[in-house]
């Protein structure tokens, strides 16, 4: 009976690996469009969201699955919960990823010109890809210290992301002709900082599934407290 | 941990011996609290029905077989050999895996326990008969055939009838040992629904194999392992986040 | 690993011919011994029923010599030598039965007691019929049926006391060890509970043990002799009973008449033991609670 749990958790660890993966690349791309920009890029990004979402679904079908056949307990229970939870907020910063896609082939469409002042991502996307990699390998870690640096950059990206805006409001002001390039940048900003709100809560799901771990062998004299 | 909760039995140091000198328990010490359910858990042979033996001492049917250490109920140690081994026992219920219905009818099984205890009349006793078996879940199904043999119920009947004579001699505490193993699932779930509703007048204490039930109706759980208490908390707390590294393997069925 | 390949299977033709063997000559065992019984019941009852009557079994025995008597005060004789041998052998071994499988299971005093049980079963009732020959017989001055009852109660005793002992011990532990957690005593749970849950094999016990016994001669011979009168001073008098009388009329008498009444009394003693055996079987069946 166990094995068979067994099997089938690491079944699940592949297929949500492999979601990792997939968003991450989505991000990866969307960024990259974003930062070129790169329409063709930025249409296959949001070309393979489908698949994204497909594995999701799936993955939430074996979960619910493993619950109900095997009703697992204790640290198999909350492995599975936290599964639930991160499969989730992976297919929110998928779609998000879609969304930086689609304002970068709008900005294009707008933009028959080269703007008077371009606005850099480049810091952001990096901290924000870095935060998304930490995140993910804290999940196959269980490393809290890791997850609690994630948390840290977070603030970081808010920061960041609260400049760019001002930033773009000012040039908007200085030349109203570019404005629909700032105005798709300040989304762009603004769904950078969500992708790293995300990766917070993923990392915080990794703390709640640790913060459960086995913490000491006893024989107990009393009962315990 | 159970601030809150009264304790009804005891145990410090407890240590147990099977004949020739083998020893099965190891200085167990817990606390039951009263008018509760606690499980006890662990994989077979791991002593969890020798330790609920010792409550009632019926393990003094077996030449060479002793129980060393403090065993408080309500204060007193009943391991002391002035102890009234009877009043212990009609203080301290017991059912067992098996059904054994006396070779009675349904009635005079109920009335039996009433009439080793109890100077009562004809009519107390015939009250207090529905009154065990309608506290049994049982009533409603043999109040015709109270004459019938006993041993002419199905399983899961008779198991509810010796749960109704063992409430007929009004104990405190209950002990039920893996009391549904050898009765079918749906008969099962009717126990338990009993057991849930014994819990209002009765310290329950029930050994099972079954980690599903123990997680469905207990209040609290003890993990045994090869004679040891290993853990003992909240059920709640053992089936989500056990401390202990042995708890945590045997409940999500590494071993065991 | 891959499938067995066909020609190393074992063929079915010899298991099933070794099955039809074993089953025929099992069969056939069993047929032997029906039909010896019925062969043994077949000459009794073709040579004693012409000579049962009325008469035969309400008329005592007549002196030597004079023809036309009957069984009757044989037949009485044997019922009170039995009856005393059941009250006096069956309470101590029922008790003794108790005691070794409750109290007794596994102690020096229990093993003991056990083995000599086992030893008296093995004793020729001839033994035992001197054995009370000598210590009753003598010093009372002469045979009588107490002393007949006795020898039959040495008799009874081992035999009740291992089939008690037995039919309790088949009894489940569960049951004592519940009686036990309500707070009844020891000897209450073995007496109250365990005995009636044990009630028929006892009494089953107890019936084939008198069935056995009743037909004993040898210790009769040498106890309670034999007499032609009516049954009077049970503790005093030679009395008359079945057994002896079968020896003394089918055997030891010259007179055509008497070996008929003695085969007559023989068909009366295997009747009775057979009565009492179907008797036991259906007043105390098993009621079925099938489950």
């Amino acid at each position: 009976m166990r094995e068979q749990l067994e099997k089938e958790i690491t079944r699940l660890k592949r297929m949500v690996s492999s979601l990792a993966a997939a968003v991450e690349t989505a991000v990866r791309q969307a960024v990259a469009a974003a930062a070129e920009p790169n329409s063709e890029m930025a249409a296959a990004v949001i070309a393979r969201d489908d698949a994204i979402d497909h594995t999701e679904i799936t993955i939430e079908e074996e979960c619910l699955k493993i619950l109900a056949l095997h009703q697992p307990v204790a640290g198999d229970l909350r492995y599975i919960i936290t599964i639930l939870k991160v499969n989730n907020e992976l297919e929110r910063i998928g779609d998000l990823a879609v969304n930086i896609a689609r304002h970068t082939l709008d900005s294009a469409e707008h933009t028959r010109r080269e703007p008077a002042e371009v606005i850099d991502f480049s810091e952001q996307m990096q901290l924000v890809r870095q935060m998304l990699k930490r995140a993910l390998d804290a999940l196959v870690t269980r490393n809290c210290l890791d997850a609690n640096e994630v948390m840290r950059m977070d603030a970081e990206v808010d920061a960041i992301n609260k400049q760019v805006i001002e930033r773009a409001m000012a040039l908007i002001a200085k030349h109203p002709e570019d404005a629909a390039y700032y105005v798709d940048a300040m989304f762009i900003s603004r769904h950078l900082e969500r992708i790293g709100d995300c990766t917070t809560n993923i990392c915080e799901d990794v703390i709640y599934l640790e913060l459960g771990r086995i913490v000491r062998h006893s024989r107990l004299d009393t009962p315990s407290e | 941990m159970h601030a809150e909760e009264k304790i009804k039995i005891s145990v410090r140091n407890l240590n147990f011996y099977y004949a020739g000198d083998h020893q099965a328990l190891f200085g167990n010490t817990i606390d039951i609290p009263a008018n509760r359910i606690t499980a006890v858990i662990g994989p077979s042979g791991c002593g969890k029905s020798t330790h609920l033996r010792v409550y009632n001492r019926i393990f003094e049917l077996y030449r060479g077989q002793r129980a060393e250490g403090e065993v408080r109920i309500d204060g007193q140690n009943i391991l002391a050999p002035e102890v009234d081994v009877l009043e212990l026992r009609r203080k301290v219920g017991m059912i067992f895996q098996k059904p054994t219905p006396f070779p009675m009818s349904v009635f005079d099984n109920v009335a039996y326990p009433m009439h080793l205890h109890f100077k009562l009349s004809k009519s107390e006793i015939a009250d207090r008969v529905e009154h065990a078996l309608r506290g049994a879940s049982l009533w409603e199904e043999v109040k015709d055939k109270l004459k019938k043999s006993g041993l002419a119920l199905s399983g899961g009947q008779q198991q509810r009838l010796c749960v109704a004579r063992a409430i007929a001699a009004e104990p405190e505490i209950l002990l039920m040992d893996e009391p549904t193993s050898a009765v079918d699932p749906v008969a099962t779930l009717k126990i338990e629904d009993l057991v849930l509703q014994l819990r209002e007048h009765f310290t329950v204490v029930i050994v099972t194999h079954n980690m599903q039930q123990a997680s469905r109706i207990s209040d609290y759980t003890a993990f045994f392992y090869k004679g040891e208490i290993i853990e003992f908390d909240k059920t709640e707390k053992i089936f989500t986040n056990p401390s202990c590294k042995k708890t945590e393997e045997y409940i999500t069925g590494r071993f065991g | 690993m891959t499938a067995i390949a066909p020609e190393k299977r074992r063929g079915l033709f010899r298991r099933k011919l070794i099955d039809r063997v074993v089953g025929i000559l099992s069969i056939l065992a069993l047929l032997i011994a029906v039909a010896g019984m019925i062969w043994i019941i077949w000459v009794v009852l073709a040579r004693g029923a012409s000579v049962i009557s009325w008469t035969f079994l309400t008329e005592p025995s007549k002196p030597y010599g004079t023809l036309n008597g009957g069984i009757a005060n044989a037949l009485l004789g044997t019922v009170e030598i039995t009856l005393g041998a059941v009250l006096i052998g069956v309470p101590p071994a029922l008790l003794g039965g108790i005691y070794l499988a409750e109290f007794g299971k596994g102690t020096k005093s229990g093993n003991a007691i056990r083995f000599s049980a086992n030893v008296m079963m093995g004793m020729p009732s001839v033994v035992i019929g001197l054995f009370i020959y000598a210590i009753m017989v003598i010093p009372m001055g002469g045979p009588s049926g107490f002393a007949g009852s006795v020898a039959l109660a040495v008799l009874i005793f081992p035999v009740v006391l291992r089939t008690t002992e037995d039919m309790l011990l088949m009894v489940p532990d569960a049951l004592r060890e519940s009686a036990l957690a309500l707070g009844c005593s020891r000897a209450r749970t073995a007496v109250r509970i365990i005995c009636r849950s044990a009630r028929s094999g006892l009494v089953t016990g107890i019936m084939l043990a008198v069935a056995r016994v009743s037909g004993e001669t040898a210790p009769l011979l040498l106890t309670v002799m034999w007499s032609d009168a009516w049954p009077k001073n049970y503790f005093s008098q030679p009395t008359a009973n079945l057994p002896v009388l079968v020896t003394e009329y089918a055997t030891n008498s010259p007179f055509e008449e008497q070996h008929a009444a003695g085969w007559g009394a023989a068909l009366v003693v295997t009747l009775l033991v057979l009565l009492l055996n179907i008797s036991t079987r259906i007043i105390f069946k098993e009621k079925n609670h099938a489950r």
